[in-house]
């Protein structure tokens, strides 16, 4: 039974709601706003809120200083070509324990969880000599490659969880009725998988975008993705806060949307369904 | 039921991914454990020859990984509090019937999705900046000296950035797990005459245990490894004043070419992620059980 809520008791938490969630939400929406600014604006004492005059013209500098399209195509290969290279080899890994359970499935499941506990830096070294005599270094290939396998056993654990909801009876049911094998997975397996496989590239895409240690390491000039781009803002000359504002509000925005969409998966993709 | 085919096609189907990270898992592993025993500077080609434990003896006995090893407890620690206590509550506070919930929700969540370096860096410069940044700003309206925050505070600034970036997450985890609370044996525990903080104590935390648990091992995980907040922010100084972990093996490899040193400090890091790694393994494990 849902309790009656009072109506002042409501208000005065909406009030202190909205108050924390701005605050929260502060520093994002203060870098979308100054990526409007003169770079004189930017810096006024006292600080300018919406009283300024906007302009377009850091979107564009940005571009045109570093070229910033580039960084953001190598953004998007990478994330969404690693995301995809994952499915490819973690849908029938996934299907496979959820569907056809052995006696040590459990077993290889941790076991490939554990392989997400080493700590990067643990095998930057040979990582970085083998991308180095494999011409590997600075390419989209060879980041498409890292961000594959660190993002390997998530992408299976997540499938895995979701895979495991789907009843076996529904299979019973298919296969009573006289469904092939090709049928049962075309008509029944597939359409129920869909969502879950859905969410899972959403958050992986997600988790390569942001992911801030191998890119970082392994790319120079020619593949760097976004996040390596707006490192290079940590070394500025003159003044900057707005253009760096731009380039930032172009990096986070795809991000962000997708990002809201997904929320709910989140918990259950980075916990590893141990909350949901 | 499945069959003796099923079965081999179900191998089948795993073979490709365990063959893959058992491959990214041992090959690198294999090799920085051999570097590790061995004099190796990419500056000094050729000169590489077997010297034991002489790298584990440098690294474990610089006065920079004691440093770094207590600025890595204390970043993960620090951060590990405030997100904790801040998502409680903030939690709770989203948990309250209110106008706007979804918005407000969304508000909340969105630190997670900025990318470590943009965070950092608007950070950095358009809020602790000590002559151009927002809280320069407010301290000049009332009439204090700014404050240098990464000159005076360097560690304490990238707690506070890390923990901007966390406080969704363990917000969200203990969001969910508080929604999954019997409000029943809320209302008959007020029934019984049991006060807000009792029941907050007594029916709430012990709810909350596991995803607590759960918040503190995942986010333990990636905070041993926070790296590019102190690339773009302080390069880990003044001095090692900001060194943790991951960046004085970063700085070891890569900025001072010494792969036999570096590779040391690896095995020393893959260690102390392990010990944490088997706690983690035994909470998601039980939970496969159930």
């Amino acid at each position: 039974m849902a309790r009656q809520v009072k109506t002042s008791r409501k208000i005065a938490f909406t009030v202190i709601a909205w108050g924390v969630g701005l605050a929260i939400f502060f520093p994002i929406l203060w870098t979308f706003l100054t990526s409007f600014k003169t770079e004189a604006d930017a810096i006024a004492d006292p600080p300018l809120f919406l009283n300024f005059h906007w302009t377009l013209e850091n979107y564009t500098a940005v571009q045109e200083r570093s070229d910033y399209f580039s960084h953001f195509m190598n953004s998007v290969i990478i994330s969404v070509g690693s995301t995809l290279a994952g499915l490819v080899i973690a849908v029938p890994a996934a299907w496979a324990m959820a569907f056809v359970p052995g006696k040590r499935t459990k077993d290889v499941l941790m076991w490939m969880l554990s392989t997400k506990m080493l700590p990067p830096v643990g095998v930057l070294v040979p990582l970085y000599l083998l991308f180095r005599d494999a011409g590997l270094l600075d390419t989209r290939i060879g980041l498409v490659i890292v961000l594959t396998l660190i993002n390997l056993p998530i992408i299976i654990w997540m499938l895995y969880t979701y895979f495991r909801e789907i009843p076996g009876e529904i299979l019973e049911a298919a296969r009573m009725d006289g469904a092939s094998l090709k049928a049962e997975i075309l008509y029944v397996l597939t359409p129920m998988a869909v969502p879950g496989i859905a969410s899972t590239l959403l958050l992986n895409i997600i988790l390569a975008w942001n992911e801030a240690f191998w890119t970082l390491n392994l790319t120079a000039a020619n593949a760097a993705p976004l996040t390596a781009f707006i490192a290079s803002y940590s070394s500025p000359e003159g003044l900057f806060y707005a253009k760096l504002s731009a380039a930032s509000t172009m990096a986070i925005a795809p991000i962000l949307i997708m990002g809201w969409f997904s929320q709910k998966q989140l918990v259950r993709g980075l916990t590893f369904g141990a909350v949901k | 039921m499945a069959t003796k085919h099923s079965r081999a096609a179900a191998r089948l189907m795993i073979s490709p991914a365990v063959l893959l990270l058992l491959g990214w898992m041992i090959v690198p592993l294999a090799m920085t454990l051999y570097f590790s025993f061995q004099r190796y500077n990419l500056l000094m080609p050729g000169m590489e020859e077997w010297i034991g434990l002489a790298n584990y003896q440098y690294f474990l006995t610089d006065p920079a990984f004691f440093d770094a090893l207590i600025n890595t407890l204390l970043l993960v620690g620090g951060v590990l509090v405030i997100t904790i206590i801040g998502g409680i509550f903030l939690a709770l506070l989203l948990d309250q019937p209110f106008f706007g919930q979804g918005v407000v929700r969304i508000l909340v969540i969105a630190p997670f999705f900025v990318m470590p370096t943009v965070s950092s860096l608007v950070w950095k410069n358009m809020f602790l900046n000590p002559v151009n940044g927002l809280f320069a700003h407010a301290a000049k309206a009332l009439g204090l000296q700014p404050y240098d925050f990464f000159a005076q505070a360097p560690l304490a600034s990238i707690i506070g950035i890390v923990s901007w970036q966390w406080l969704p997450f363990a917000t969200l985890i203990l969001l969910t797990a508080l929604q999954s609370l019997d409000q029943e044996q809320l209302e008959a525990a007020e029934m019984d005459g049991a006060g807000p903080l009792s029941r907050f104590f007594y029916i709430m935390v012990p709810h909350l245990a596991r995803a607590i648990t759960v918040v503190i091992l995942i986010q333990t995980i990636f905070l041993l490894s926070v790296f590019a907040e102190i690339l773009v922010t302080t390069n880990g100084g003044p001095g090692t004043s900001s060194t943790n972990l991951t960046y004085l093996i970063y700085a070891q490899s890569l900025l001072q070419f010494d792969v036999g040193g570096g590779s040391a400090g690896g095995v020393v890091a893959i260690v102390l992620a392990n010990i944490v790694a088997i706690f983690l393994m035994r909470m998601i494990g039980k939970n496969l059980e159930a």
